[in-house]
């Protein structure tokens, strides 16, 4: 077998040697390294964009936080001011709900004093109408001329009854 | 056997390109030499190619160049840890020169280097010497330590440390034998069976011609497996030197 011819040794250990050191050259002083970089810029570009992503999210859970305080405050804030305008609505529409009733009630008054008066009035006709009217009756009926003041206080003294 | 110039034995004869004697030893550029030198320059090529462009996303070559190097710093790390990344280079060299030079004597005509068992003990060789040395200035005589395992019983030592002493010194053999002999047992095969394509008559000869196809990926896969067990070995040497057990 030619492995075994010891006279080929010397030149392949030799040229092992020479040609393995070659390689160890070019392996960690061409090869490691650019690929090394490749591998570590790509790793640092996967992480900046990492980093940028989270940063953006960050950004985002800011904007959707400021937005929903804002949210918060403008509905506790249109709360108030349809408390504050509610109430006032309702301070107006009292005012205005009593001034009627003071009115109305006002006008009741003056209707149920007229109403008074004019029953005072009416039952002091009825009076008079009443006893002219009764005699009359008795000097149509009987021919007799009644005396005025008699017939009066008779129908005065009947109504009396009647009342 | 040799002297058959196409023997199945004769792909492994060595041929001097430029015969070269200094201080009376034997040095020629021989085919060995010259594929040894070839598998440098495609190794160069390969990451020259690689890396020309660098992508952020790798072209074919940047990312065969990559997956290599992942690879192999993977298997350093996961073996030897963060403390043999300092050796990672030479692991890579060492992986980079066995793979081409496999790869590079399956091809027709071609000089296989790495089934010369005088090249791998060289590098077998090279590699036990210098886990030694790397052993002892770590851990000075504490290195004695990897022949016993820790909690070994008393009685059971007696038969492991030199068991153990044995199998230390075994490796460097076991280590050159094993590439050498898949290497050749791999291309005598291959031989073997491309002969009977000819000497066998046209409708029989199909049979070892569907053989040597076969194989052929078959050896395909060895040469890379071979590859990585030179060195993943070297690795698994040097954790017990750097990290004892």
């Amino acid at each position: 077998m030619p492995q075994f011819d010891p006279a080929s040794f010397p030149s392949q250990i030799f040229w092992l040697v020479v040609t393995f050191v070659a390689l160890y050259v070019v392996i960690s002083k061409f090869a490691i390294p650019r690929i090394g970089e490749i591998l570590e810029q790509r790793a640092r570009l996967i992480q900046d964009d990492l980093d940028r992503a989270g940063a953006l999210k960050a950004d985002t859970d800011a904007a959707i936080a400021a937005y929903e305080k804002a949210m918060a405050d403008a509905r506790s804030q249109a709360r108030d001011v349809l408390l504050a305008a509610t109430n006032e609505l309702k301070k107006v529409a009292d005012e205005k709900t009593a001034a009627v009733n003071a009115e109305v009630n006002k006008q009741i008054a003056d209707g149920e004093a007229r109403i008074a008066k004019a029953k005072t009035e009416a039952l002091g006709s009825i009076k008079t109408i009443a006893a002219e009217t009764a005699r009359e009756a008795v000097s149509k009926l009987t021919g007799l001329t009644l005396d005025a003041a008699k017939v009066d206080g008779a129908v005065g003294t009947a109504l009396n009854d009647a009342r | 056997m040799a002297a058959e110039s196409h023997g199945p034995m004769h792909q492994f004869e060595i041929q001097r390109l430029i015969p070269l004697d200094v201080a009376g030893y034997d040095i020629s550029f021989t085919n060995s030499a010259a594929f040894m030198t070839l598998a440098v320059l495609a190794t160069f090529a390969l990451f020259w190619v690689a890396t020309r462009h660098r992508t952020m996303v790798p072209s074919r070559w940047q990312s065969i160049a990559e997956l290599t190097y992942e690879f192999v710093g993977g298997m350093v790390k996961d073996n030897v840890g963060h403390q043999g990344m300092a050796y990672f280079p030479f692991i890579f060299t060492l992986f980079m020169f066995i793979l081409l030079g496999n790869f590079l004597g399956l091809l027709p005509y071609a000089f296989t280097f790495t089934s010369h068992i005088v090249v791998n003990a060289t590098l077998a060789l090279f590699i036990f010497i210098a886990v030694t040395v790397i052993g002892f200035a770590r851990h000075g005589l504490h290195y004695f330590s990897l022949f016993l395992p820790p909690g070994t019983p008393l009685p059971v030592a007696f038969i492991l440390v030199p068991i153990e002493i044995m199998s230390y010194f075994i490796r460097p053999v076991s280590l050159s034998l094993r590439l050498f002999a898949n290497m050749l047992a791999g291309h005598v095969l291959l031989k073997v069976l491309a002969g009977f394509i000819i000497t066998l008559p046209v409708w029989a000869g199909v049979v070892p011609f569907a053989a040597v196809f076969g194989v052929t990926f078959l050896e395909l896969m060895v040469a890379a497996i071979q590859a990585y067990v030179f060195a993943l070995l070297t690795c698994i040497y040097l954790n017990d030197a750097i990290n004892l057990h």
